[in-house]
C-alpha cells in the first residue's frame, strides 16, 4: 500500500465538496448527488491495458448499483477530452470526472493522491444521501478492488434507513 | 480504512456448479470467465495444462462472467454453454467456444451445437427463450459479490488469486495455498 496517502478520509467524515468537469463544457458537483448514495471511484489513469478493468467492471455492474438508487462517478487526473475518448471507447454509461486543474486537488482533499507519481490512488468512497462518507477503501494501486465492497457498503446504508 | 471484503468466494462451490474433478480433491480452482474475452482465451490452455499436471488433486469449476458491454457475443455464448450443459455437454461446448473465440455469432453457436450432436430443436428453443440467462446472471452476481474484478478471475481454495495466470504463477499460488 502507498506510503504517502495513509490519510484517506474515513467513514463518518463529511465528504469534501468538489466541482469537476465531466465533459469539456460540463461541471459536476458533489451537491448534485444529494438525496441518494454516491460512489466515488478514484483510479490512476484511463486506458489501462486490460479488459474488464475497474471502470469497465463498474459499467457491467451498474444495474446492481441502481438497485440501491446509487450513482457512480470515476475520478482521475486525466483531462476531460481524454475521458471522453476513453468513455466512448469502453462504452461507459456513467461520468468520468477530471481532477485536472489544479491537478489532483480533489484527490488530495480525500487523502488519496500519490504525489510522487502525480496520479490518484485506487480508492473507493460511498457517500450517503446527506453527504457523509459511509465507507472508504484504499486498494493496492495495482489491484482492481472489484465491486463487492461497494455493494456491501450500499447494503449497510440501505439497512440503516 | 475498512477492511476489504474482497476476494472470498461467495457462495462456495455447490451442487449447481459446473465441476470437473472430485468433490474431495485437495485443490479447488474456480474460474470466472467470459467466452469472448481474449485473456480468458489465453487462460484456456493454462487451465487444461493445470488439470493435466495436477490430475486427481484438482477440482476445476467454471462460472460465467460475461462482460456484455465490452463483448457483444459473450452473453449468448454463455447461454449456449449452459444450454449444452442442460444436455450434459457443458464442458464440450466450453472447449468449443474457447477454441473458436473468433466465431461466436448465433449461427456459429448453432453450428457447434450441431457438431456436439445436441438435441437441436431444444437448443434453439432454449436459446430463443433465453432459458439460461438467469443462471448466467446468477453466476455474474456471485462473481461481483466475490470480488471478481475482471476476466478471467481465479479463486484458489476459495480465495481470489491476484496475480498473473500463466501456468507457473498459478502452480506457485496453488502450492502456497495448500
Amino acid at each position: 500500500m502507498a506510503e504517502d496517502s495513509s490519510k484517506i478520509l474515513a467513514a463518518g467524515t463529511a465528504a469534501p465538496e468538489f466541482a469537476l468537469h465531466s465533459t469539456p463544457d460540463q461541471l459536476v458537483s458533489l451537491s448534485d448527488f444529494r438525496g441518494a448514495p454516491l460512489i466515488l471511484a478514484f483510479y490512476p489513469a484511463d486506458w489501462s491495458p486490460v479488459c474488464g478493468d475497474q471502470m469497465a467492471l463498474y459499467n457491467e455492474v451498474l444495474s446492481e448499483f441502481h438497485r440501491f438508487k446509487a450513482a457512480i462517478v470515476g475520478i482521475s487526473v486525466d483531462g476531460s477530452w481524454c475521458h471522453a475518448a476513453f468513455a466512448a471507447d469502453r462504452k461507459l454509461h456513467f461520468p468520468l470526472l477530471s481532477d485536472f486543474e489544479p491537478k489532483g486537488a480533489v484527490a488530495r482533499s480525500y487523502g488519496v493522491y500519490r504525489a510522487h507519481e502525480g496520479v490518484t490512488e485506487r480508492a473507493l468512497f460511498v457517500i450517503d444521501p446527506k453527504g457523509t462518507i459511509s465507507w472508504s477503501y484504499l486498494s493496492p494501486v495495482g489491484v482492481n478492488p472489484g465491486a463487492d465492497g461497494i455493494l456491501d457498503a450500499l447494503e449497510a446504508l440501505a439497512a440503516k434507513k | 480504512m475498512s477492511p476489504s471484503a474482497s476476494g472470498k468466494l461467495k457462495p462456495p462451490v455447490g451442487a449447481n456448479d459446473h465441476v470437473q474433478g472430485a468433490a474431495n480433491a485437495p485443490i479447488t480452482v474456480v474460474e470466472y470467465g467470459d467466452y469472448e474475452c481474449p485473456y480468458c482465451g489465453e487462460a484456456y490452455p493454462v487451465t487444461k495444462a493445470l488439470q493435466e499436471r495436477l490430475g486427481k488433486k484438482l477440482r476445476f469449476v467454471f462460472r460465467n462472467f460475461p462482460l456484455a458491454q465490452a463483448h457483444p457475443h459473450a452473453e449468448h455464448a454463455a447461454e449456449a454453454a449452459e444450454a449444452a450443459g442442460a444436455q450434459g455437454k457443458l464442458w464440450e461446448m466450453h472447449d468449443m467456444l474457447y477454441e473458436h473465440q473468433d466465431a461466436l455469432e448465433d449461427d456459429d453457436l448453432l453450428r457447434y451445437a450441431k457438431a456436439l450432436k445436441l438435441d437441436l430443436p431444444r437448443f434453439v428453443k432454449e436459446m430463443e427463450a433465453h432459458t439460461y440467462a438467469e443462471r448466467v446472471r446468477a453466476d455474474f452476481s456471485s462473481g461481483v459479490r466475490s470480488g471478481v474484478n475482471g476476466t478471467p478471475t481465479f479463486f484458489i481454495n476459495g480465495m481470489r488469486h491476484d496475480g498473473p495466470f500463466d501456468l507457473r504463477s498459478l502452480l506457485a499460488a496453488i502450492e502456497e495455498a495448500v
